[in-house]
C-alpha cells in the first residue's frame, strides 16, 4: 500500500490536505458540519465578510443552468463584528483551518477589513475577494484592472501585518488574467484564487424578462471548468511559484486533478457542495486514490505536472 | 447568539423508492428511509438530488413531506406528492419501484402545535395541501377543530386523498374555474369561512401570492397564521443563501433562509410586499 504526502502550503502555511471549501459556498461551516467534521477539510474558506452587515439582493437569486447555476446574492452577510463574535470562535472551537474571506466596496474598507483580522488568532489566511460580479457597477469588480487590484492589495498589505499570507480572487472576465496575476503578485500576495464565477444571464421565455431580480448573476458549476483549467494553466505558467487555490466546477477528484494538473496547489469545493454536501470529502478521497494510481507519493508532485515537456 | 443550524435530524441517505403511483396531474411516491422516518414534523421538507450521475441538473430539488410513517413493514418511510412540471421533478416522477435516490431530510422547521386545543383552518393551494394532512392529523390529537380549505386552479389538481378528509372537522373546495366546490380563487372564501368556524388560528402552505393573501386576512382578523413558503433553492441545507425571504428586523429588513428559518415561519413576519423591501433597501 503505497502512502501519500497529501499536505500543501500557501506562503508560509501547511494545510494537511488540499481540498478546501470555495468562499460562498459554505457559510461559515456550521450547515456542513452536520455531514462531516470541518477538521477533515484543508481549510474553510468562509463566505466573503464586509464591514457591516449587508441585506444582499432581492430574490430570484438563483437560476440553475445547464451544468450549472447562476448565483446573484450580492454579498449577503453578517458584518465583520458578529462575525468576529459569533462565527470565528465556533469554527476556532471545532478546531478548523481558517481561511477568511473578505470583501469590500472601496479600497479603505479592505483596510479597514485587514486590520481588525490582523490580531485575530486561529486565521490561516485571508482571501481578498475582488472579484464578486453581484455589485451594483462594474467599476467595483477591483480584479478588472490592474490599478484597483494594486490599490487593494497594498492596503490589504499595509493593514494585515505579520506573517498572514494573502490570496487575492481574481475574476476570469477579464481580456488578459495573467496582467492581473502579475500586478497582484507584484503587490505582495501569497496566492491566487482561481477563479470567482463568470457574469452571466438568463432570461425567462415565458414571462419574457430576466430571471434574476439583480438581472446578471454569477455562473458556476461544471460548465465553467474547462475556463478554469485554462485561466490556472495561464497563470501558473508565468508564476510557476506563485501557489494557486484552484476552483471552478470541481465536482470529482478526476475534476479536482485536472485543475492540480494545470497549476493548483489546492482545490475549492463550491457549487457542488449545494448538490451534495459531502462533496468536499469525496472529492477528497477520490482525489488521493488517483494520485496514489498514478504512483505520485507527495502531492505537490503532481502540481502543474501538465505543463512538463510541453 | 448561537448561529443558526439546519435541523438537527437530517442525514443525507441512499432511499429507495418503494411505491410511485399517478394522483390526478401528480405522483405520490414513497422512500424507504428507515430511522429518518421517526424524526419527521409536519411542515419538514427533504432535498432530493436529480437526473442521475451523469445529469446536467447540478441542484437538489426540495419536496415538502406529506406524511412519515416510522413504523411500516418495510421500516420507516415518507411520502411526497410530485408534480412533475421541470426536468428535475419530471426525472424523479419516472423512477420506478427499486430505485435509488440521493436523499437529505428532515430540513426545515415543522408547524408548531397550539398548546390549548384551539380553531384551527389549514388551507392548502394546489399539491401545498400536501404537508397539511399529517398536520390535520397532530391537531386533532391535540383536541383542535380543523377546518380544510383546498384550493387549485381546476378540480382535478385539488389534491385530497380520501384517508386525508376523514381527519377534518370540515372540508371547503374552491376551484379558480369553478369545476369543484366553491368558484373562485381561495382567499375569496376565507374571510366568510374564518366567521363561520371561529377560527382562532390559520396554517397554510401553496403558491407564494396565495400566502400573501391570507397573511393579510389573518392580519385584518388579527389570528395567528404560520405558512410553509416556496423560494427556489439551490442547496436546501443552509449554505447558498438564495432561498431567502424578506422578513422585519427592528427598523430594517433582514433575509433569513427559508431552508433553515422556514419553509414554515411566522406569516406576520414576512414582508410580501417586494416594493417594500426594495424601498427600504434601495435598490
Amino acid at each position: 500500500m503505497s502512502t501519500l504526502d497529501y499536505s500543501t502550503k500557501i506562503g508560509s502555511k501547511r494545510f494537511s490536505n488540499p481540498i478546501f471549501t470555495a468562499s460562498g459556498c459554505a457559510s461559515s461551516g456550521q450547515e456542513l458540519s452536520q455531514f462531516f467534521p470541518l477538521t477533515e477539510l484543508g481549510a474553510i474558506v468562509t463566505k466573503s465578510i464586509m464591514t457591516k452587515a449587508r441585506t444582499g439582493r432581492m430574490t430570484p437569486r438563483m437560476a440553475e443552468t445547464p451544468s450549472g447555476m447562476l448565483n446573484s446574492i450580492g454579498l449577503q452577510g453578517p458584518g465583520i463584528d458578529a462575525f468576529l463574535e459569533n462565527d470565528i470562535p465556533w469554527l476556532v472551537e471545532q478546531k478548523a483551518k481558517i481561511i477568511v474571506s473578505i470583501a469590500g466596496e472601496t479600497v479603505d474598507e479592505y483596510g479597514v477589513l485587514s486590520r481588525r483580522f490582523r490580531a485575530v488568532p486561529g486565521i490561516s489566511a485571508v482571501e481578498v475577494n475582488i472579484s464578486c460580479p453581484n455589485v451594483e457597477n462594474r467599476g467595483q469588480v477591483f480584479a478588472c484592472h490592474p490599478d484597483t487590484s494594486i490599490a487593494v492589495i497594498e492596503a490589504v498589505r499595509r493593514n494585515i501585518g505579520g506573517e498572514l499570507p494573502i490570496i487575492a480572487k481574481l475574476s476570469p472576465d477579464v481580456t488578459d488574467i495573467v496582467s492581473i496575476a502579475q500586478a497582484v503578485i507584484n503587490a505582495g500576495v501569497d496566492g491566487l484564487a482561481l477563479i470567482n464565477t463568470l457574469l452571466g444571464m438568463v432570461i425567462d421565455t415565458n414571462s419574457m424578462r430576466p430571471k434574476l431580480a439583480g438581472k446578471t448573476g454569477g455562473l458556476s458549476g461544471p460548465a465553467i471548468r474547462p475556463v478554469a483549467v485554462r485561466a490556472i494553466y495561464q497563470v501558473h505558467q508565468a508564476f510557476p511559484n506563485t501557489p494557486i487555490v484552484g476552483m471552478g466546477g470541481v465536482a470529482s477528484g478526476r475534476d479536482a486533478l485536472e485543475l492540480i494538473l494545470a497549476g493548483a496547489s489546492a482545490i475549492s469545493i463550491g457549487t457542488a457542495s449545494f448538490g451534495n454536501p459531502n462533496a468536499a470529502m469525496q472529492v477528497k478521497s477520490q482525489l488521493s486514490e488517483l494520485l496514489i494510481e498514478r504512483g505520485f507519493n507527495d502531492f505537490r508532485d503532481a502540481i502543474g505536472f501538465a505543463h512538463r515537456g510541453v | 447568539m448561537i448561529p443558526h443550524q439546519i435541523n438537527k435530524a437530517s442525514v443525507q441517505i441512499l432511499a429507495e423508492v418503494i411505491s410511485n403511483k399517478k394522483f390526478g396531474p401528480y405522483h405520490h411516491m414513497v422512500f424507504a428511509v428507515g430511522e429518518m422516518a421517526a424524526s419527521v414534523k409536519p411542515g419538514n421538507f427533504v432535498a432530493i438530488s436529480v437526473g442521475g450521475e451523469q445529469s446536467s441538473l447540478v441542484l437538489r430539488r426540495a419536496f415538502a413531506i406529506y406524511r412519515a410513517i416510522d413504523k411500516s413493514p418495510m421500516g420507516g418511510s415518507i411520502e411526497l406528492v410530485v408534480a412533475p412540471h421541470g426536468q428535475g421533478s419530471s426525472w424523479l416522477c419516472s423512477r420506478s419501484v427499486g430505485d435509488f435516490v440521493d436523499l437529505i431530510g428532515p430540513l426545515g422547521t415543522s408547524f408548531g402545535i397550539p398548546t390549548t386545543n384551539a380553531n384551527a383552518m389549514l388551507i392548502g393551494g394546489g399539491y401545498g395541501s400536501a404537508p397539511l394532512f399529517a398536520l390535520a392529523e397532530s391537531l386533532k390529537n391535540r383536541g383542535c377543530r380543523v377546518d380544510m380549505v383546498l384550493g387549485a386552479s381546476t378540480a382535478n389538481k385539488i389534491f385530497a386523498p380520501l384517508e386525508g378528509k376523514r381527519t377534518v372537522s370540515s372540508l371547503t373546495l374552491t376551484t379558480d374555474d369553478g369545476t369543484a366546490g366553491i368558484h373562485g380563487q381561495i382567499s375569496e372564501a376565507i374571510p366568510r369561512l374564518i366567521r363561520e368556524f371561529g377560527t382562532e388560528v390559520i396554517y397554510s402552505c401553496g403558491p407564494m401570492g396565495m400566502l400573501s393573501a391570507i397573511a393579510k386576512i389573518a392580519k385584518e382578523f388579527d389570528i395567528a397564521h404560520q405558512c410553509s413558503v416556496e423560494e427556489s433553492m439551490a442547496c436546501g441545507i443552509g449554505v447558498c443563501m438564495t432561498c431567502v425571504v424578506p422578513i422585519k428586523s427592528e427598523d430594517s429588513i433582514k433575509m433569513v433562509r427559508t431552508c433553515i428559518d422556514g419553509p414554515v415561519m411566522d406569516g406576520s413576519e414576512i414582508i410580501w410586499d417586494r416594493k417594500e423591501v426594495s424601498d427600504v433597501m434601495g435598490l
